[in-house]
């Protein structure tokens, strides 16, 4: 099941690619050497994983033109420093750079070589050859919302998160707003498990949140152990990264993945035709295709699916904003104006809950 | 037939000769694997020793990463050898990062000459304060050190993330959880010019001579080596081992925290959640590739961050898988146990015993 969701993801992200590439000039004499440096391990069936499906994607597409390389389980230590030093001295002209964590040591290595370009995940802080890139994962939340909202019987919903970083903060308050949208009683219990992986923590969290009477689970962390724990109880759950349906057929009702091909492709052209720019903070959501949810549920009903395919259409279109105001924190202090939008500000340091999540932020 | 067979005193030939055993056998497993993966085994290992300290670069980071490696092996070594099993040198680590970024912090940006020794100082007693609680707890309790120092870890890396995400957050940081940088003054000085590798390699050294002087020519080594060896006759001895169980944990969390300062003073240059990719459980393997000797500790550790290095050059260069790293870490320590055996056992060609004869119950005869 993993393998044949993996088999559509891949086929997905060639036909794009080769869509894209087309157009692409004869490849030059010495190919653009292209590096992708990775926490985790390439086959950790989630985050690492896809931006590893989208490297083969980008070398299937663009053929003979690059060249990739890729180091993963890079510690957020001082290790990463000498990784992305030694690959520009290897001659790798574009780096991406695919967690948080890197972000200090990045902006040493790119002052020593200012002919790299440098891509970094989920950051905040660019340069002359660094622009930042994140996915709009609050679109994809708010979508979690949507469906959880409908289809919870007990109207509270359980989110597993990390850390209570801005980007993780996001998708719990995108989650609580898509729900609240269609069903005002929601409530939403967070439990913080501060790791990304830990099949065990999350597993208990799971467990707990269920037992708390949440029949919808979302999660910000990367095993598929809350499929599982809902898959058992009979309650519901949704993946993110990939589509984790294979651990519980029953209990995934859909789920927030990314598709990085495409944009890995379009930036890798840019650097081919000298249109590369650095200080640049790019977001790529359902739209652009990054943003991908995972498979519906057959057993969601169809007037739900409906509203569902409304909402990301509004999405896709530009109409619906999930974080348009009025919105108030969970202590009643209103946070966006109705009418307003969240200000780049407040979206990028995000960190407090939207009014219907329980308890207050870990500080 | 081959039997095992206890030796009357340990061979010193052997005790030398089976790191470079352990490591020919890691070569020659390796060559046979990169092989059979239809890597070319030359240029695997070109990648994987030689080009990571192919340039000045990199054997800054070699040393870079020695540094850790080896203040942790060293703690430890002097434990082991006195059956002190304080396993949680990276808590002590995690903890010696926290008291002296602590006091970096709290200096900010000042100029001040004493930052930076008093940061050291702190990161020593905040690894020595932390082993003090096993050490407390085995000497009153009986406690099983084992267990304590390993959970202190795990202990102290939620204390590291609280902080880091909640009173020491860096203001400016919009909400990620790390403190602020550290100002110059409280950044150690560069070793070398165009590496990152810092006076902490110096410091380390430095205490692996001192940990040899400790442990040869001292009555305090002497009596650790002794609870070792042979635990009755320092009982008999009047050896005290509660004295030995509280000098062996000071000791490494003394080493430890002085690891864990000098990694976020250097090359880090701030408090976040992470700091050690797990350098405390690795000098764990350092310790027993040196032999439990401050001089072997030394080798251990070069050994132990080459090899590290040397997976990343190799998942560069040739696509390897980042496991390889384990791997090669695995054959090597897996290859000296293996060779250990014949420090204190011999093989013995002994004469087939006939069918019919009565056999007598043979008790294989295992390693101690």
């Amino acid at each position: 099941m993993q393998r044949r969701t993996f088999l559509k993801m891949w086929s997905m992200a060639t036909a794009v690619g080769l869509a894209m590439a087309a157009p692409v000039a004869a490849p030059a004499a010495e190919p653009l050497k292209v590096a992708f440096v990775y926490l985790g391990p390439r086959s950790d069936g989630g985050w690492t994983q896809q931006h590893d499906l989208a490297r083969l994607a980008l070398e299937k597409a663009m053929g003979s033109a690059i060249k990739t390389t890729f180091v993963e389980n890079v510690p957020e230590t001082a290790d990463s420093e000498r990784v992305f030093r030694q690959l520009a001295a290897d001659g790798n002209k574009l780096i991406f750079a695919t967690s948080f964590g890197y972000m200090e040591p990045l902006q040493k290595v790119a002052k020593l070589f200012p002919d790299v370009k440098f891509e970094h995940v989920n950051g905040f802080k660019t340069a002359a050859n660094i622009t930042v890139y994140e996915p709009r994962f609050e679109e994809g939340f708010y979508l979690i919302g949507t469906i959880a909202g409908l289809m919870t019987k007990t109207n509270t919903l359980g989110f597993i998160g990390s850390f209570p970083i801005p980007s993780v903060m996001r998708n719990i308050n995108a989650m609580a707003l898509g729900a609240q949208a269609v069903n005002p009683k929601i409530k939403v219990k967070p439990i913080w498990v501060n790791t990304w992986y830990d099949p065990g923590k999350e597993r208990q969290a799971a467990d707990t949140l269920i037992a708390q009477g949440a029949d919808n689970v979302a999660q910000n962390t990367d095993s598929p152990a809350s499929i599982q724990a809902a898959q058992e109880k009979g309650t519901y759950a949704f993946s993110i990264d990939a589509d984790m349906s294979s651990f519980g057929k029953k209990a995934q009702l859909s789920g927030s993945t990314e598709d990085w091909s495409g944009y890995y492709i379009d930036e890798t052209k840019k650097v081919l035709d000298g249109t590369w720019t650095g200080n640049r903070r790019i977001r790529w959501g359902l739209k652009e295709g990054l943003v991908v949810m995972a498979p519906l549920n057959p057993d969601i009903p169809p007037e739900v699916v409906k509203v569902f395919e409304e909402k990301k259409a509004a999405i896709i279109a530009g109409t619906l904003n999930p974080f348009a105001g009025p919105i108030k924190d969970n202590t009643g202090k209103e946070m966006v104006p109705a009418g307003g939008k969240m200000s780049e500000a407040t979206f990028s340091s995000l960190n407090w809950y939207v009014e219907g999540v329980e308890g207050t932020v870990p500080k | 037939m081959l039997k095992l067979e206890r030796r009357a005193t340990p061979s010193s030939i052997m005790s030398v000769a089976s790191p470079l055993l352990a490591a020919v056998g890691m070569l020659v497993t390796g060559f046979v694997l990169f092989k059979v993966l239809g890597k070319d085994p030359v240029e695997a290992f070109y990648l994987f020793f030689v080009k990571p300290v192919s340039t000045t670069y990199g054997i800054g980071e070699l040393l870079l990463k020695t540094t850790p490696l080896l203040l942790c092996g060293l703690g430890l070594a002097l434990g082991f050898r006195a059956n002190v099993w304080n396993i949680g040198a990276e808590g002590q680590l995690t903890m010696g990062a926290i008291a002296g970024g602590g006091v970096a912090l709290w200096f900010g940006d000042s100029e001040s000459a004493f930052a930076m020794p008093l940061m050291l100082l702190a990161g020593v007693l905040g690894g020595m304060a932390w082993a003090a609680i096993p050490a407390f707890l085995r000497t009153r309790f009986n406690t099983n050190e084992i267990l304590v120092t390993l959970m202190l870890v795990y202990i102290s890396q939620l204390v590291l993330s609280w902080l880091v995400h909640g009173p020491w957050r860096d203001p400016q940081g919009l909400n990620y959880p790390q403190s602020q940088g550290f100002g110059d003054a409280e950044t150690m000085s560069i070793l070398i010019s165009g590496t990152r590798v810092t006076w902490g390699i110096v410091y380390a050294l430095g205490l692996a001579l001192v940990a040899w002087i400790f442990s040869q020519k001292t009555f305090a080594g002497f009596r650790m080596q002794v609870a070792g060896l042979a635990p009755a006759a320092a009982a008999y001895a009047g050896f005290s081992e509660k004295r030995n169980i509280w000098i062996a944990l000071m000791i490494c969390g003394a080493t430890a925290g002085l690891a864990g300062v000098c990694e976020v003073a250097g090359p880090i240059g701030r408090l976040q959640q992470q700091i050690s990719p797990g350098y405390g459980f690795a000098a764990i393997i350092v310790a027993w590739i040196g032999r439990l000797h401050p001089i072997g500790v030394v080798f251990g550790a070069l050994l132990m961050s080459l090899l590290y290095l040397g997976g990343e050059a190799a998942q560069m260069g040739m696509g390897l898988p980042s496991a390889i790293t384990g791997l090669f870490q695995g054959l090597l320590l897996f290859y000296l146990l293996a060779a250990d055996l014949f420090i204190t056992f011999r093989l013995k060609r002994v004469a087939p015993v006939e069918a019919n004869t009565l056999k007598p119950p043979v008790q294989a005869e295992t390693a101690a």
